[in-house]
């Protein structure tokens, strides 16, 4: 019995160790990543934000707008002017995949500010500079900034589009086209 | 049967050995600091209340601890989504206001027990008006933190834990487990950095996860720090 008793300490100790080796603590839910190749060799991939269903939090530059109500913007006088919005980020099936947040703010000594970053737990990160102003067509046009695991090596493009449905509804159109660093363009 | 009793006692026993051995692991924390908390090339330091409702806005699936705040605000219930948190806080240099910091945290995959880590995919997006925004890719290790104060505060018979932890909790993804620092524009433009990112906690409660708690993120270059970027 004593001998049994020993081989069972060695048998438990080798089998934690192996469970804790073997078996995933952390299994994240992925997504198929739905990407277009495009002519030059780099990958397109538009997410977008169905207003106001994926609006977490919102604050408008004047602090008129508070999203969720109950919010409790710092009176501090260096953040009034910040615009800043988290939003739940879908693919192009409509799923969700991530987080996003966007950051705006005024003209001053550095500059307006439009930024977004992308968080895709099962992917990685995508921070992206974005020029305030848009083009003709509503296009604000950027460029990926730095990315994180999957979006590391990778460079290009970021162009937001928001297409209003009235009231406080719409879409905001993110499109990524992104190429790895080191490959012909 | 008498055999097969001693080898479900020992195996038990041997689960709990193993266990015990991988909770006071003497080095785990052997890995040393990282390298930027003893830099001299700090940009600056910039603290945040690491407590949910001293914060602008967190939010998480719902389930977990700490609680969304503020009341109202959408939860991350959706499945990719579900084991990722979003902090949104107010930076703080040197007791003043100096900008915006929103984090995402996500558990990471390369989280591996064995080794004592407790990994989190982090990345801070922060907007300091009037000089600039910047992006911190991290790699968090939780391990110390929830070995030194979380487990002690399940426990407690009072569910909750008091005293004082400090820590850096940044572990990666640059090889002197340092996290990496880009910057976005104004004066941060073009920055290539390091940070790293510490934490003091002083009470902890089951219920409502931390109850006094300081974070702070430090930014520090590898070379001289260029004229003007420190305020």
């Amino acid at each position: 019995m004593v001998k049994s008793f020993y081989f069972g300490i060695v048998f438990g100790i080798a089998a934690t160790v192996a469970a804790l080796w073997f078996v995933r603590v952390v299994d994240q839910h992925r997504e198929p990543s739905i990407v277009t190749v495009e002519p030059n060799g780099g990958n397109r991939e538009v997410f977008h934000v169905n207003l106001p269903e994926d609006r977490i939090l919102a604050r408008s530059p004047d602090g008129a707008t508070l999203l969720p109500e109950s919010l409790a913007w710092p009176a501090a006088p260096v953040l009034a002017g910040v615009q800043a919005e988290l939003y739940k980020l879908r693919d192009a099936n409509g799923v969700v995949v991530g987080v996003a947040s966007r950051i705006s703010g005024p003209g001053d000594a550095t500059g307006s500010v439009l930024e977004w970053a992308l968080h895709l737990p099962a992917r990685g990160t995508v921070y992206a500079t974005l020029r305030p102003g848009s083009t003709a067509d509503g296009y604000r046009d950027g460029a990926l900034r730095a990315g994180t695991r999957e979006f590391a090596r990778l460079r290009g493009t970021v162009t937001e589009r928001f297409e209003s449905a009235g009231d406080d509804g719409g879409r905001i159109e993110l499109t990524t086209a992104l190429v790895a660093m080191g490959e012909p363009e | 049967m008498k055999y097969l009793f001693g080898f479900i006692v020992g195996t038990l026993f041997g689960a709990a050995l193993c266990l015990a051995g991988l909770y006071h692991n003497p080095f785990a924390d052997a890995r040393g600091a990282a390298a930027i908390a003893i830099s001299d090339q700090l940009l600056g330091e910039f603290s945040f209340p690491a407590v949910a409702a001293e914060s602008i806005a967190f939010t998480n699936d719902g389930e977990s601890t700490p609680a969304p705040h503020p009341a109202g605000i959408a939860e991350l219930w959706e499945p990719a989504i579900s084991r990722t948190r979003v902090l949104v806080t107010v930076m703080t240099e040197r007791g003043e206001p100096a900008g915006i910091g929103v984090k995402f945290s996500s558990d990471s995959e390369a989280t591996r027990l064995l080794r004592s880590e407790a990994l989190v995919d982090s990345a801070w997006h922060v907007y300091l008006p009037g000089r600039g925004t910047f992006f911190v890719d991290q790699t968090e290790n939780l391990w110390g933190y929830l070995r030194d104060v979380v487990i002690p505060a399940r426990w407690s018979s009072a569910d909750s834990w008091r005293g004082t932890w400090f820590g850096i909790v940044t572990a990666g993804p640059n090889a002197l487990r340092t996290a990496r620092l880009v910057g976005g524009s104004g004066r941060f433009a073009d920055l290539d950095a390091e940070a790293v990112e510490t934490w003091n906690a002083r009470a902890y409660s089951t219920q409502q996860g931390p109850v006094a708690m300081q974070g702070s993120l430090m930014i520090a270059l590898p070379g001289p720090p260029p004229v003007g970027l420190s305020q």
